[in-house]
């Protein structure tokens, strides 16, 4: 085909006139008979598609060439029509006959596997139906390649339109393919399943012994892929007892050879999980020490720094839990100089995890060479390591400082500083041991530009004012820009000068009074500030006590603050090889689709709702009408309460013409309808507050609580649901109003010529069961550029989701308006779910705390806080102070007790330091844990 | 369990070469939230393996000037899909030989087939170039084999899922022989007093099969396991395997039990075995440099290189990488034995040597001029590890030998073994400091 020579011309008219040349031209090569000129013209055409230019007008043209019996030619097609069915679905159906016949094709298994694999990518659920037959057909085709085949393509269709594969029984179909003689088609079989699964969210591969002897036989045979699919299935297998696990795993172990690191570590994964059911000892240990060898393998040299990562992202969870599978193979995990930086960090994190007492000498030797190399985060890692090893090896410890020591006196800059920063670790769970190097730390003073770092040396100056001579000049030096200082160097300038005045009074006495002169005078740091003042105070009271509170013995440091915790290291283990071990996270807390499922199932449901609205010509009094219905989500089956309740309001609602309620989110609900419950006064509902007077929002009693800021939670660039209209802008903040919760909005209208009105408020489904006392928001009709606050009061008797809450807690909300409706998040401290009233007792805090499915976890809140200050704080926030307790060494343990408003109890421990809280907080459930933390956060920050 | 959502072949600038999608909710243009990602990183922070703010995670690989990347919206099987991805290439190459933006451009017809018939709706399927060559034919194979493309489809079929599906059956050749090359190759660092920091041995046994038939070969190694699985003392010297894998067509069960290596082979070349052993091995070559500043512009190195296997083998282009300052200039050297490089983009000076007798040594000197104006990172060679390259022939580090290749067809016939071994570098670095 020649083509004409291309056009000078720059205007627009030539270069689209051109165009249309083209296309005309591939029309004309297409419908021509050579099999030569139509391959040409379709190349042209898919290689233009993949370019991103838009060819999709040819489509008539390319689908027509569907029935030829060139097979390249077909293919080509077929790749045309898969890329551009999705927009064209009427078009797309013009290619369904050409697929039924190829799917049926007598002659050649080949085609028609192709077929039925093609018509598998076409996500249009208009023709899924007519695919249905021939599918059926090649399920039970007498070629297994046309089988596998068939069965990956269920999965296909199941994504698509899941109903109708449901109702067509194709998915028992799929289930009778895993008793396929054929090793390919069962491990196929195997993966559709768990695609099914995964979207359906029900057990479809139901795991019993017969069915995994057909597995294990069928991964004899396959190849690795289908290893790989009949091994992740295993591997959600719970065996009965351990012999079962045991015989498993002697099938298994073999893959463990496999060439495939793919295949090796889901082996891996399965000889994890069932290692937890084998009782002998000694059989654990072969098992285990099975896996030593091909783990390595996957570090030699020869492999892929990418297949390495993996594997070394994985090894850290291994050794965590049964660490006798690599003990002795420390030298693998030495970094190579050309190993990219992220094998390199992640290496050193598995040599801190493996050091002990035996090869502590080797592992340092080796930490001391990469201190010394060119890469600083490298050389930093590296540093850092050392000091882990020192507060990991009590025996160890010397030689790490010593070798830390040697760090110091290389006068590299990055490496002092780090060195001081792990020092400083080091003294504080090493008290006074290793004073000698204080005399090499006192050298390197001036080069300490990171803030981390020279903060850790005040902090060891203050910490050793009697040993160091020179402390009082050193302390003065850096007080000189006291206030031009970050707020934690600052912080340890204070304490530090504090600590010398106590021990060498006559040294600090003129340096601490100018200090605490110009904390609490000159510095805007309100903990700054408070600190100052205390020690003023104490310093005036009783300086002997002072000594000893600012001298208390601290609590120890350890190394476990890169350790996972038992029950998500279970997890990751169930997930090695997975995306999951990668990021050592649980699947939901990074899967879109796992954390949204819930809510997007609700958000259709909304949708559903709005769209019959709409067809019942929504006219405002609808919504007042229903005023009384809008509590009336509710499947709720654990609180009888709000079931009378709203079988009460539905009753209402029927009354009021039988219509479904506007926001109206679950239809699950109960129909029945007695006549009685007509009868049940009106009282019983919750009071409702139809209108807040304006001043309502700004009472003074408020301020009591901490009051959350506000957030943006919808931009004025986010279209509506509907009619996508743009320039409603809102910010949300749940308050604790006295007992109640509020919720406030500050609505902005940022369109030049739209007025919203009628604003009406929903919310989903959510754990504790929040839901607005009316739907209807108080609210005048917001003109362009106004801004209206608004506030509504929320009840406890929403409809509950049976999901815990997830960090960042967010409640979905619906809000609509005249003129559009729109979705988004409003984010929630728990500090506002807090009960205003006593419920826990000290008799009942000791048995709460000691039970045993109660998580527990220790955190630390890095805020400097006046003590009598966080106590009001805390008090004011409904936290109930239980009791205090003082340990030997003097320190305070504050036990304090708060409960939800669902009733669940929270308790928290509280230990007050100089710098940071300490917290021991325990929650009946552990996704309350992150959300206990932030709202303690929350509440002692804000004022 | 969780596989691809998006495929995409990537030039170097991000641009599409080759894409497929197997989800429909990804949006269209993710790889371009993908080059923004890629942009926040250097090549040092970089990870293989990304998330954004979305939660879609990106896995992706380079090679030469392409990226492989795909996009998955769930907690998909990583490793997994890295292996694909290495597969992916691999295939390629067997195609294409140099697989770069080019030839992916050239063939894009048949990379898309490629890909369709590797990976259904995100999962891997056949991925074994020698059947998908079969059937999936660039020009320039078709051209060779001029066979009728609809016969060949039958057996194609046969072969993908078949029991075993690397073997199509009717393969004959007029001299039925084997070829084993077992080829070790040496991982060793070596701290700066000549102390084996690390030693690895990476070995593999290549094969090259022509034979007719289905044969079941059975084959025999001094595999310490194996005789004491047999209960009896090996006469010689047995090795001892930290790990071995073997190619699929090995049947992995009769090994694990009897340790007995018997298998069906694949047609032509193929790796039959891999394995690794963590000896502590002497070290083949030891390097002494001895740096000396003979003024603030003039830097002198003497180099000592001494061989310490065997007078009876010798070692083939040795290669001997020295670094030196980045900003070093006006080289002369003075060397008795080989040839000396400057290699200014290496940072280092290249010795070469035709051949290295065992239990020898050399020396080489080198001086080299330094501008006054110094150059930041002028000392920074001294961090950098001595490399060397070598290969010697009819000598395994290991020790590994065959000790029989049994042959067996239904026909019977006769047929020939043939092996060779050889012991190249890995990564063989000498700290220098």
């Amino acid at each position: 085909m020649s083509r004409p020579s291309a056009s000078t011309s720059s205007s627009s008219r030539s270069s689209r006139s051109r165009y249309g040349k083209e296309v005309k031209e591939l029309q004309d090569a297409l419908n021509q008979n050579k099999i030569e000129s139509k391959r040409d013209a379709i190349r042209k055409i898919i290689d233009a598609m993949t370019r991103g230019k838009d060819v999709s007008m040819l489509f008539p043209d390319v689908a027509k060439n569907m029935e030829t019996s060139n097979l390249e030619l077909k293919k080509l097609v077929y790749l045309y029509i898969i890329n551009y069915a999705k927009i064209m679905p009427d078009l797309a159906v013009m290619a369904v006959n050409s697929f039924r016949k190829d799917a049926r094709d007598k002659t050649n298994p080949f085609l028609r596997a192709l077929a039925i694999r093609t018509m598998g990518c076409i996500r249009v659920k208009l023709i899924t139906e007519y695919l249905l037959d021939p599918l059926k057909e090649s399920i039970k085709d007498e070629d297994s390649y046309v089988r596998k085949t068939a069965a990956i393509c269920i999965s296909k269709l199941y994504d698509v339109s899941p109903e109708l594969i449901e109702e067509q029984g194709l998915l028992k179909l799929l289930d009778n393919l895993l008793n396929d003689g054929n090793a390919m088609v069962v491990a196929n079989a195997v993966c559709a399943l768990l695609i099914v699964q995964e979207s359906k969210g029900t057990t479809m591969l139901k795991l019993n012994p017969y069915i995994i002897q057909k597995i294990l036989t069928a991964m004899n045979e396959c190849n690795e892929w289908g290893v790989i699919y009949c091994l992740d299935a295993l591997a959600m297998y719970i065996p009965e007892d351990g012999k079962e696990a045991e015989a498993i795993l002697e099938r298994v172990s073999p893959r463990l050879n496999h060439n495939n690191p793919g295949v090796v570590l889901s082996a891996c994964k399965i000889m994890m999980k069932f290692l937890d059911y084998l009782q002998n000892p000694e059989t654990i240990r072969q098992n285990a020490l099975k896996m030593t060898a091909p783990l390595i393998s996957l570090l030699s040299l020869g492999k892929e720094p990418e297949i390495q990562y993996v594997a070394l992202k994985n090894i850290n969870l291994i050794i965590q839990k049964r660490p006798i599978i690599i003990e002795k193979d420390i030298k693998v995990f030495f970094c190579n100089f050309n190993d990219p930086i992220y094998i390199k960090l992640q290496k050193l994190e598995v040599l801190a995890k493996l050091a002990n007492n035996d090869n502590i000498q080797q592992i340092l030797h080796e930490l001391k060479e990469y201190t010394q190399e060119v890469d600083v985060e490298f050389v930093r890692k590296a540093v850092r390591t050392i000091g882990r090893c020192a507060i990991k090896l009590e025996k160890a410890a010397e030689k790490c400082v010593t070798a830390l020591w040697e760090c110091l006196k290389t006068k590299v800059n990055y490496v002092v500083m780090e060195s001081i920063i792990v020092i400083r670790d080091i003294f504080r769970k090493y008290p006074r041991k290793y004073e000698m190097i204080l005399k090499d730390l006192c050298e390197n003073l001036k080069s300490l530009e990171d803030p981390e770092a020279k903060a850790s040396m005040i902090w060891i100056i203050g910490e050793y004012v009697d040993t160091i001579e020179n402390a009082d000049t050193l302390l003065a030096n850096f007080s000189e820009n006291f206030k031009d200082e970050p707020a934690n160097v600052q912080h340890q300038i204070l304490v530090a000068v504090m600590k010398l005045f106590l021990q060498r009074p006559n040294d600090g006495k003129e340096l601490i009074h100018n200090l605490l002169k110009t904390a609490t005078i000159e510095c805007e740091n309100p903990d700054l500030r408070d600190r100052a003042y205390i020690y003023w105070r104490m310093l005036s009271t009783d300086p002997e006590l002072a000594k000893k509170i600012v001298f208390t013995e601290r609590p120890t440091i350890s190394d476990s603050s890169y350790t996972i915790e038992n029950e998500l290291l279970d997890k990751l283990i169930e997930n090695i090889g997975n995306l999951s071990s990668v990021y050592t996270k649980k699947p939901e807390s990074f899967v879109k689709k796992l954390r949204d499922v819930l809510n997007s199932k609700i958000a259709d449901k909304i949708d559903d709702v709005y769209d019959q609205d709409q067809l019942m010509d929504g006219r405002p009094e609808d919504y007042s009408d229903q005023q009384g219905g809008q509590s009336n989500i509710s499947d709720n089956i654990y609180d009888t309460s709000s079931q009378i309740q709203s079988q009460v309001q539905q009753s209402q609602i029927q009354q009021v013409s039988q219509k479904i309620d506007l926001l109206e989110l679950d239809d699950n609900q109960p129909q029945q309808q007695q006549p009685q419950q007509q009868q049940i006064p009106q009282q019983q509902q919750i009071p409702q507050q139809q209108q807040i007077p304006p001043q309502q929002i700004l009472q003074p009693n408020q301020i009591q609580n901490v009051r959350v800021p506000f957030a943006e939670v919808l931009t004025a660039n986010t279209p509506g649901s509907q009619t996508q209209i743009q320039g409603l802008s809102i910010e949300a903040a749940f308050q604790k109003n006295g007992d109640k919760i509020v919720l406030d909005l500050r609505i902005t209208n940022k369109t030049q010529d739209k007025t919203f009105s009628e604003f009406g408020l929903k919310f989903n489904k959510n754990p504790f069961k929040l839901q607005p006392d009316s739907i209807e928001i108080p609210c005048q009709p917001v003109f362009p550029g106004q801004t209206q606050v608004t506030q509504s009061s929320i009840n406890t008797n929403g409809p509950v989701a049976e999901e815990p809450p997830q960090m960042p807690y967010k409640i979905q909300v619906a809000l609509k308006t005249n003129l559009d409706v729109f979705y988004f998040f409003i984010p929630m401290s728990l500090s506002v779910l807090f009960s205003s009233t006593a419920s826990i007792t000290q008799q009942k805090f000791i048995e709460l705390s000691q039970a045993q499915n109660i998580a527990r976890k220790q955190e630390v809140l890095q805020i400097q806080i006046d003590p009598q200050r966080m106590k009001e704080k805390l008090e004011r926030n409904y936290f109930f102070l239980i009791g205090v307790r003082k340990d030997e060494r003097g320190v305070e343990l504050l036990s304090y007790a708060a409960s939800l408003v669902n009733g669940m109890p929270l308790l928290v421990n509280v230990i007050h330091a100089p710098t940071a809280i300490n917290l021991q907080l325990q929650v009946p459930h552990p996704t309350l844990m992150p959300l206990l933390y932030q709202a303690i956060g929350f509440i002692l920050t804000l004022n | 369990m969780f596989g691809i959502s998006s495929i995409y072949i990537l030039d170097q600038k991000g641009r599409v070469l080759i894409t497929r999608q197997y989800r429909n909710e990804l949006p269209m243009n993710i790889h371009e939230t993908f080059n923004k990602k890629l942009l926040e990183f250097d090549e040092y922070t970089q990870k293989p393996v990304m998330i954004d703010k979305d939660g879609y995670t990106y896995i992706f690989i380079r090679h030469n000037n392409l990226i492989f990347m795909t996009v998955c919206s769930q907690n998909a099987n990583c490793l997994m899909i890295f292996s694909f991805l290495f597969r992916l290439v691999q295939v390629l190459q067997e195609y294409f030989v140099n697989v770069e933006e080019e030839s992916i451009r050239d063939n894009f017809v048949v990379v898309y087939e490629l890909l369709d018939e590797m990976l259904d709706n995100g999962y891997p399927q056949t991925t074994e170039f020698k059947i998908l060559k079969e059937f999936i034919k660039t020009e320039s194979f078709q051209l060779k084999e001029k066979k009728q493309p609809e016969q060949s489809n039958f057996n194609v079929v046969a072969l993908v899922s078949n029991k075993i599906s690397w073997r199509k059956e009717g393969i004959k050749y007029k001299k039925n022989e084997v070829f084993l090359d077992v080829i070790e190759k040496l991982n060793m660092l070596i701290g700066q007093q000549g102390n084996v920091i690390k030693s690895e041995i990476i070995g593999q046994v290549q094969v090259k099969c022509m034979l007719s038939g289905m044969p079941e070969l059975k084959l025999g190694l001094n595999d310490k396991a194996f005789f004491e699985a047999q209960g009896r003392q090996s006469r010689s010297r047995a090795v001892e395997f930290d790990d071995i894998k073997f190619h699929q067509c090995v049947r992995l069960s009769k090994f694990e039990n009897e340790r007995v290596i018997q298998f069906t082979p694949p047609d032509g070349d193929f790796e039959l075995i891999s394995y690794r052993l963590d000896i502590r091995v002497k070290p083949l070559f030891s390097v002494d440099v001895l740096i000396e500043r003979k003024s603030a512009t003039k830097i002198e190195f003497l180099v000592k290189a001494k061989s310490n296997f065997k007078p009876k083998s010798t070692a083939n282009n040795v290669e001997i990488f020295v670094p030196v300052p980045d900003d070093a200039e006006q080289p002369q050297f003075r060397t008795a034995h080989g040839s000396v490089n400057y290699m200014p983009d290496k940072e280092a000076m290249c010795w070469s040597i035709k051949q290295f007798g065992g239990q020898r040594d050399f020396m080489m000197n080198a001086v080299f001029h330094l501008p006054t104006i110094v150059s930041p990172n002028r000392d920074k060679f001294q961090k950098m590890p001595i490399n060397i390259t070598f290969e010697i022939p009819y000598f395994t580090v290991s020790g590994f030998q065959v000790r029989y290749l049994k042959i067996q067809d239904k026909s019977g016939y006769n047929a020939l073994p043939w092996v060779r071994y050889i012991t190249q570098n890995g990564e063989y670095q000498i700290r220098m400091n």
